[in-house]
């Protein structure tokens, strides 16, 4: 039931974003939400595409150091305290999320969220008990 | 009385020719010597078809084979004892690092030449009795601080045992003994002079005069600014544990090079490629034989820093030979903060914790002070999504190198095939250090 997402490891200098996205453009693969992580030294690029599987292969071959994970996606009532409700969900049940963002949707009425937690299996179900709607790519 | 110029004067200034008779009688006797007490010595010698009764003098030291770094190991921890374990009474270690230590052994006899030596080292930057030195070298199995700590004796200086660290300390002791000597590595020499600038004391209200500074390569610009930080004359020395230690050679008030105490030490110049011997005034490789050494007699002793000797008539008055200060080396070891560093002793901890050998170690220098960075490409496998992951790798890495070398790097773990490589192999090492002038 979850989502998959690609993360890259970049180089924290100029070109070496720009070089991934044109990776991706040249694969035919579209990008549904992006975020990028930075230290001093490097930079994590995550990302939710169409095709996983063609990005990681694509990716891969152009030698860049790629990984494909499952993070727990679920949909977001478009409304003043939506995301304070499902995170308080998934504290009250002692998940803890290590990063999260928003994909680019169609959907109005909704905002799709994308989070690393320390259990996909069980984020999903708590989320699932308390009528959260999931994701799934 | 004025001040001493000599420790001693008839041995420091005697006439070359002279010198180099005493050399060839050393040499004969302790050839011999050898010969017949180190069983390891008598192998190296026989392999090489010389007999003890073919070094008649120094002109036949060329004849003898070399020692180094690996006989050294290879015989690991008595092989190479010239004399009875029980009459030796001291021993030092380099600062090295697993699998590279060497134990050198001391008799009191041994003790005795080398406090001279660094007596020596002493007088020639101008202490007497009424001074007072503060030996700032590390005390302990590095040679640095009993070296000088002896030598100060024998000068009959007032000796403060202050061993490294504890700069405050340093400082405060510095002030209130009316310290005129300071003997440590020239890094930390250049920090205790940034020390005094920061607490906004002038080296006019310092009582120094001199400073004997070794253990690491340093710079004549390095020299200008620790005398101009301390208001002190700055003096070199050089000395390896395998030898004695600090004193080998020192620098006179002419500051143009380290005479070597050649009573002692037979120094020559070798082409590192060949083993030849080259001509005086030629860059080559250092090599030394101990020539009157009791307890660690090493002949031909490869130093692998590479370096000149030039035999000029000095303003000092000295006759010793001057080598001048090392280039670089004929191996790959560098010399990081005061520490020994082999490249492949940080490959070992890499595959050891399962990282690829694509690395490289960049070296360069902010102000004095050595900036030590390690980049390691990840391999694909290790790569995890989040920065936490990442930054404990390096935390790790950083931790498993420190317990190696005892010194802390920066890691930097890096993408795959990011490290340059020319001609297919990585370049290990990039030193941005200036070393030689």
């Amino acid at each position: 039931m979850a989502v998959k997402q690609l993360s890259v490891f970049l180089e924290n200098k100029p070109g070496t974003l720009a070089n991934l996205a044109s990776i991706l453009a040249d694969a035919k693969i579209n990008l549904k939400a992006m975020t990028v992580a930075d230290t001093k030294d490097f930079g994590i690029a995550r990302m939710i595409v169409d095709d996983t599987d063609k990005a990681l292969v694509a990716l891969s071959s152009a030698g860049q150091t790629a990984k494909v994970r499952e993070v727990c996606g679920f949909k977001v009532p478009d409304e003043v305290g939506g995301l304070a409700k499902v995170l308080g969900i998934l504290a009250e049940n002692g998940l803890s999320v290590e990063y999260m963002y928003a994909i680019i949707t169609s959907d109005s009425d909704t905002a799709h969220i994308v989070a690393r937690v320390d259990d996909n299996e069980a984020a999903d179900k708590v989320l699932l008990d308390n009528g959260i709607e999931l994701l799934e790519f | 009385m004025g001040k001493r110029k000599y420790y001693q004067p008839e041995t420091e200034t005697m006439p070359v020719e002279e010198i180099k008779k005493l050399q060839s009688e050393k040499l004969v006797k302790q050839v011999q010597h050898v010969y017949e007490h180190v069983p390891y010595y008598k192998k190296l010698m026989d392999e090489k078809g010389v007999k003890p009764e073919d070094i008649q003098g120094i002109e036949d030291l060329y004849k003898l084979p070399f020692v180094s770094k690996s006989d050294l190991r290879d015989t690991y921890p008595y092989g190479l004892l010239g004399v009875d374990l029980s009459e030796c009474v001291r021993i030092h270690s380099t600062s090295g690092t697993t699998g590279k230590r060497v134990i050198a052994y001391y008799t009191q006899n041994d003790l005795d030449l080398w406090s001279d030596c660094c007596a020596r080292a002493l007088v020639a930057a101008g202490v007497d009795k009424e001074d007072v030195v503060q030996v700032s070298y590390g005390y302990g199995l590095f040679t640095g601080g009993s070296g000088l700590h002896d030598g100060s004796h024998k000068v009959g200086s007032l000796t403060v045992p202050m061993s490294s660290g504890n700069t405050d300390r340093q400082m405060t002791f510095m002030q209130d003994l009316n310290v005129t000597c300071l003997c440590c590595t020239p890094s930390y020499a250049a920090y205790i002079a940034e020390c005094f600038k920061e607490k906004g004391i002038s080296p006019d209200r310092l009582t120094l005069k001199c400073g004997i500074f070794g253990a690491e390569p340093w710079t004549n610009e390095m020299r200008k600014t620790i005398e101009k930080g301390l208001g002190i004359k700055a003096y070199d020395i050089y000395g390896l544990t395998e030898i004695s230690g600090p004193g080998v050679s020192f620098e006179c008030s002419a500051q143009t090079g380290m005479h070597i105490n050649e009573d002692h030490f037979l120094a020559e110049i070798i082409d590192p490629e060949t083993g030849e011997v080259l001509p005086e005034g030629e860059k080559g490789e250092l090599v030394f034989t101990c020539l009157d050494k009791e307890a660690f007699p090493l002949i031909r002793y490869r130093t692998r820093d590479i370096c000149m000797l030039e035999r000029e008539q000095c303003s000092c008055g000295r006759t010793f030979i001057k080598m001048k200060k090392p280039t670089g080396r004929s191996d790959d070891m560098m010399i990081i903060k005061g520490v020994n560093v082999f490249p492949r002793q940080i490959e070992a901890v890499l595959l050891k914790e399962n990282y690829s050998e694509n690395y490289q170690i960049e070296v360069s220098r902010e102000g004095t002070t050595d900036i030590f960075d390690i980049y390691v490409e990840l391999l694909p496998d290790q790569f995890d999504d989040t920065v936490k992951s990442i930054s404990e790798r390096e935390k790790k890495l950083k931790g498993a190198i420190k317990a190696m070398l005892g010194i802390v790097p920066n890691v930097h773990l890096v993408a795959p095939k990011t490290i340059a490589r020319s001609e297919g192999k990585a370049v290990r090492v990039i030193d941005k250090r200036k070393l030689s002038d």
